[in-house]
């Protein structure tokens, strides 16, 4: 049926639909949906990990497979360095930045090294916002108690309590470098509310918070003249005799050289793993986030956490086919935004927490209350017409120019017609374990941002990334920073190469894949 | 399961599914009507290091040039959020070195008059309107470039809001500007000097510091599992 007939139901029940009430599900309730549909709890797409720091738990398939590859470096390797450094970072994102810029400012030497260009990454599609506790009637503390619930009460108190007293202070520093949050007419910082967030807590750049933070930090690194290393992929780490961290080896993604970088410490900021496609999903994420920083440090015999979790963000576009997977935010449903099933009804309080949400669009599709795609594809409607019923015309336009525009190339007026949508891979709520100073059980090996875990337990709330990446970015390059004047570089080997792949060889030798996988395959063969 | 088949959306590229001619650096390729352009790279089996980004329109650094069948007019693009059709020429746009100023943000004593010190091409725009036609975000650059020479800081920044730095229009400059880096500087410029302090902000900081919060903490944290639970279960 033509598209435009299919939304009729969307525009008819309208009117009816705004003066419902769907309260939220009750504790047992969500329990019982999450554990029935939500795609971590579909057992068929674990296995347990044979080998390594975390032997015997279970994780999804593609990823157990990449964390028993092998590495591309031999035993004998030239680690004769190329570059010497205090600090090395290996990643462009908003972590990465974070690390280098306050690395940098204590006086130590910086590197930052990336596969792509500097912030290519996740961190610059974030529209959603970042939640800092700023407004009166709210507090750290309900922030904490927020993302606990969200998290299902499985985040490391330690890092959490770090993270939202921290938050002003981050909101400050980038006020300061210029960034421009969204204001309300006293000057004050505007707050918008995020889904399983009892108080107004998000700041804003219209919805172009991750872009305009990321233009910033950019500039920042750039014109702090610190030393990039541009399409360089990290395919190893060095250690030294006592299994500290002393640098990595990297792929230049130009010329295929190996690029050695000695390093008193190194800052894994690799981000997540959506381009694995985990369960077959679509993602929203960027071209590199193949988990590069999890096979690394699992080799260096660094302790994952939570590693059978991930976050399908509930609306990923599903039509039209060029946009599939790429995020709807999630500012449309904190604006009241309806979630709508073939039947013009509302199944779910779109305000509850990402996996809540998610589960209930899979189990209205699943019972055959979705709309199907031609291309196999199906989801539920996003009523983004209806914020221009409810706060005036021009509300979508103004609120989410970046939406409007993504859609708008396809001909799609999000203003006007309903966007299909279905949850697409988006996060990875667990990974490297750390300390409250971003380091991990490896001395001198620090992992900040996505890539480390413990902070948002099960699912990790909206806006909470963000804050996530500048605050452990922050504290990852101080606490390294701090230890180069009174430490020697140390030797560069690749014994904990060795001695995993003697453990792998006792459980019957690597997975056959090597890892890290640095790029999807997505050139087709003939 | 009728009603389940009625709920299908027509797809035409799937109900017509038809193979398009496009040329990408100028060599001929067939490749299915309606994929992306960084889709149609991959289809072709061309390796895509350089060019590929977010991949969601929002990093700059798929910026593409293209050009539709028996149109003389070359356009731009990101090639993530475009689909390609019949007749279709593209090539993505390698790195082009424009130069950055540099400075201390923070540290500037009259950021309008600097401007002309960083970028002191910045006021030799001579109306062309190539930058405008370049961006593939459809701001209004040459406006823009002409707000940050007469000091509306303001304006520029909200204009260049949706800027993802891909750089399209400094190519096109016939006066060597570099639109998207001024209009950079000029924004977080804004953002430092002519914005107001939130008061809100610096309260909540100083809260902190004081140990507002410290007996709300120690209850919270000496809570056991079950209690916590509850507590978190009453915060609405």
């Amino acid at each position: 049926m033509d598209i435009h007939a299919l939304q009729q139901i969307v525009h008819q029940t309208r009117d009816a639909r705004r003066k419902q009430t769907i309260p939220k599900f009750s504790a047992a309730d969500c329990d019982q949906l999450i554990h029935t549909y939500h795609p971590d709890y579909r057992a068929s797409a674990y296995r347990p990990i044979r080998f390594g720091p975390n032997a015997n738990d279970k994780t999804v398939i593609e990823l157990a497979a990449l964390l028993e590859g092998d590495s591309p470096i031999a035993d004998n390797a030239d680690l004769t360095p190329h570059y010497t450094t205090d600090v090395l970072v290996i990643g462009g994102g908003g972590a990465g930045c974070a690390a280098a810029l306050h690395a940098h400012a204590t006086g130590a030497k910086v590197i930052l090294a990336t596969k792509l260009r500097l912030g290519d990454s996740n961190s610059v599609m974030a529209q959603g916002g970042m939640q800092v506790s700023v407004a009166p009637e709210d507090s750290p503390v309900t922030h904490f108690l927020d993302t606990l619930k969200g998290g299902h009460m499985q985040n490391d108190h330690e890092l959490l309590k770090v993270m939202v007293e921290e938050g002003p202070s981050i909101a400050k520093w980038l006020i300061e470098l210029g960034v421009l949050f969204d204001r309300q007419a006293d000057g004050n910082l505007h707050v918008k509310k995020g889904g399983g967030s009892s108080k107004p807590r998000l700041l804003t750049c219209s919805d172009y918070t991750g872009l305009e933070i990321m233009r910033v930090l950019k500039d920042e690194v750039l014109n702090k003249k610190i030393q990039l290393l541009e399409f360089c992929a990290a395919v190893e780490l060095l250690s030294d005799d006592n299994g500290h961290c002393t640098g990595a080896i990297f792929k230049d993604l130009d010329n295929h050289r190996q690029v050695v970088v000695a390093a008193k410490s190194v800052i894994l900021a690799t981000g997540g793993i959506g381009r694995l496609h985990i369960q077959g999903f679509p993602t929203s994420n960027h071209y590199g986030a193949t988990g590069d920083g999890l096979c690394l440090s699992y080799r260096m015999g660094a302790k994952l956490d939570h590693i059978d979790t991930f976050q399908y963000h509930p609306s990923g576009a599903v039509y039209p086919e060029q946009l599939i997977g790429a995020l709807v935010t999630e500012g449309i449903r904190s604006e009241g935004g309806h979630l709508v099933n073939a039947k013009g009804e509302r199944f779910v309080n779109e305000l509850d927490t990402r996996d809540v949400v998610s589960s209930s669009i899979i189990r209205e599709c699943e019972e055959g209350r979705g709309i199907r795609t031609m291309s196999g594809r199906v989801g539920v409607w996003l009523d983004t017409p209806l914020l221009d019923a409810e706060h005036g015309p021009g509300t979508v336009e103004k609120h989410f120019p970046a939406m409007m525009m993504q859609f708008e190339r396809f001909g799609i007026d999000i203003s006007k017609d309903p966007v299909l949508i279905y949850p697409t891979l988006h996060y990875q709520n667990g990974g490297v374990k750390i300390d409250t100073n971003s380091e991990t059980n490896v001395k001198n090996l620090f992992v900040a941002g996505e890539a480390s875990g413990g902070l948002h337990g099960r699912n990790r709330l909206m806006g909470n990334s963000l804050l996530d990446l500048m605050v452990f970015g922050r504290r990852s390059g101080l606490t390294a920073a701090s230890r180069a004047g009174s430490m020697q570089q140390g030797t560069l080997t690749v014994k904990h190469l060795q001695r995993f792949r003697a453990e792998a060889k006792k459980h019957g030798n690597s997975s056959g894949v090597i890892s890290p996988m640095i790029l999807p395959a997505y050139t087709r063969k003939e | 399961m009728a009603q389940e088949d009625a709920n299908v959306i027509d797809q035409p590229e799937v109900l017509r599914h038809r193979m398009v001619t496009i040329e990408i650096s100028g060599k001929k390729y067939e490749v299915p009507e309606g994929v992306t352009v960084i889709k149609a790279l991959w289809y072709t089996g061309q390796e895509v290091v350089r060019g590929a980004g977010c991949l969601g329109g929002f990093c700059g650094a798929c910026a593409t040039y293209y050009r539709t069948k028996d149109d003389p007019k070359v356009r731009t693009c990101l090639a993530c959020q475009m689909a390609v059709e019949d007749g279709m020429s593209f090539t993505i746009m390698p790195p082009f070195p424009a130069r950055k100023a540099l400075y201390d943000i923070q540290t500037l004593k009259d950021p309008k008059q600097d401007l002309f010190n960083l970028y002191p091409e910045a006021p030799l725009c001579r109306n062309c309107n190539a930058c405008t036609e370049a961006c593939p975000q459809k701001i209004d650059v040459r406006e823009g470039v002409w707000k940050a020479v007469f000091g509306d800081f303001k304006s520029v920044s909200e204009m260049f809001m949706d800027c993802v730095m891909c750089g399209m229009c400094t190519p096109v400059c016939i006066a060597d500007i570099a639109p998207n880096l001024v209009a950079l500087y000029v924004s977080r410029a804004q953002g430092a000097h002519f914005t107001e302090r939130p008061q809100g902000l610096e309260t909540r900081i100083k809260e902190i510091q004081d140990g507002r919060f410290n007996e709300e903490w120690n209850k919270v944290l000496a809570m056991n599992e079950k209690e916590l639970a509850d507590h978190c279960a009453t915060v609405k």
